[in-house]
């Protein structure tokens, strides 16, 4: 357990040191929203909001996991193959790219509502479906991620094997966002609820279980 | 390697007869046994025979080949590597043939080749996860670690299949014969006269899947022999 706060910590200070990186993603996720603003005017049609703001997410989610092991240089992996354990590395992984998500997910909305407008009626429950979808994919971007950079350091190769795994989770995810922004009642997407932390379990396990075979060089 | 030239002509080892006849059985009896007339259906219900069997072969190939990538993983044995992408090729080979198969059924009942249905879009994103494993495949070189990091993601592959194509369409509605609250495909198939050329049909498919599968693998254990 303090192996993982410890290399979460060890990740936050690494990420601090190279700010070029995360005001990069900042940046990127201002300029995907500016550019969708410009090619939309305004947004009427509330499935096209719900879409759009789930798709930006999504390819800022690849753009920002993809480097977590895509460019970490063999030197490094080797020196953390000695010093953590597998397993706890992947978690803190997981964790810490989740902090990252929630980070680029906060600054979509933001600016997103900025420039295009906010209709969410049930803002609590927006949030949560920002933070159950962010932590399904930071759980199969990271995993991925850790795939795509054995394969090769290739990003197309990061895009097309996270996105049919990403489907799954982005459908539940943008339907429950939906019911919240149509206000409905939480009894209502209850059961999308469960089946999101379902899914995303799954994946954590499976992560778990599998990224240590990963890892062995 | 075994040399099977037992007592049966050709050579062929038994399954393999059965194999064939079971899908002329299929094919010739498909298109002549007695179908309950029901309203939109009509004779496309003979599709039974053919598009739901096909995916149930398919469905057992991929398992096969799950099976056989847990299997390098535990034990580093380079020919379950062969055997779990072959088996993974013939898996998408019958997928496809599958989602044709629908097609034109759909065609014929739903007035389209293709609707925004859950088990539609299931079938088509599990293929395009074994698409991506295929891809992955094919971009590393060194044999072990395209084995072992093709088997961790067939683990994946494997699970969002059943996500998709079990679990999913069920919790919505679909237009799909079987979904959207209704039991399986035993609705339609509750006639005998079906079920006596629906379970021959879903094995002599897989019979068939399993023994271009194997040629493929010998091939492939020839050609790593060869270059090594």
């Amino acid at each position: 357990m303090s192996e993982i706060t410890f290399l979460i910590k060890k990740e936050i200070l690494l990420e601090w040191k190279q700010k070029y990186a995360f005001n990069g993603l900042l940046l990127y996720v201002i300029s995907t929203v500016f550019v969708c603003y410009l090619s939309f005017k305004q947004i009427v049609d509330l499935p096209t909001w719900n879409a759009l703001f789930w798709i930006i997410q999504l390819f800022a989610g690849v753009n920002a996991i993809a480097k977590s092991f895509l460019q970490e240089s063999r030197g490094r992996m080797l020196y953390y193959y000695t010093i953590a354990d597998p397993r706890s590395f992947i978690l803190s992984r997981i964790i810490y790219n989740f902090m990252l998500m929630m980070v680029i997910s906060g600054f979509n909305l933001l600016f997103y509502s900025l420039f295009i407008g906010n209709p969410v009626q049930d803002m609590p429950m927006f949030i949560l479906a920002m933070v159950l979808g962010s932590t399904g994919f930071s759980a199969v971007l990271s995993m991925v991620s850790a795939i795509a950079a054995k394969a090769g350091n290739n990003f197309t190769l990061m895009s097309i094997l996270s996105f049919p795994i990403l489907l799954p989770l982005l459908m539940v995810t943008i339907r429950f966002s939906k019911n919240a922004l149509d206000g409905l009642a939480f009894s209502v997407s209850q059961s999308l609820v469960i089946m999101l932390l379902g899914f995303i379990a799954m994946i954590v396990a499976m992560a778990y279980m599998l990224f240590p075979y990963l890892w062995r060089e | 390697m075994k040399k099977e030239n037992s007592s049966l002509p050709l050579g062929l080892q038994w399954w393999k007869w059965l194999s064939i006849a079971l899908l002329f059985y299929t094919v010739i009896m498909g298109f002549l046994v007695e179908v309950p007339r029901l309203p939109i259906l009509h004779e496309t219900i003979r599709n039974l025979f053919f598009h739901v069997t096909m995916w149930f072969a398919m469905i057992i190939l991929m398992m096969a080949s799950l099976v056989y990538g847990i299997r390098y993983l535990s034990t580093n044995n380079i020919d379950f590597d062969r055997k779990a992408s072959e088996t993974a090729l013939v898996g998408i080979f019958l997928g496809i043939l599958g989602l044709i198969t629908g097609s034109i059924w759909a065609k014929n009942t739903w007035g389209a080749w293709w609707v925004n249905d859950a088990k539609l879009n299931g079938a088509a994103a599990t293929m395009l996860v074994y698409f991506a494993y295929m891809i992955l495949r094919g971009s590393m070189d060194d044999e072990h670690r395209r084995a072992r990091i093709a088997a961790v993601y067939s683990i994946f592959a494997f699970t969002l299949m059943l996500v998709f194509i079990m679990i999913l369409p069920r919790l919505t509605d679909s237009l799909h014969p079987g979904n959207g609250g209704n039991p399986g495909f035993g609705k339609y198939d509750l006639d005998n006269h079906m079920r006596l050329v629906f379970y021959p049909a879903v094995i002599g498919w897989t019979l068939l899947s399993v023994w271009i599968a194997e040629i493929r693998i010998r091939i492939k254990r020839l050609k790593d022999e060869q270059e090594s």
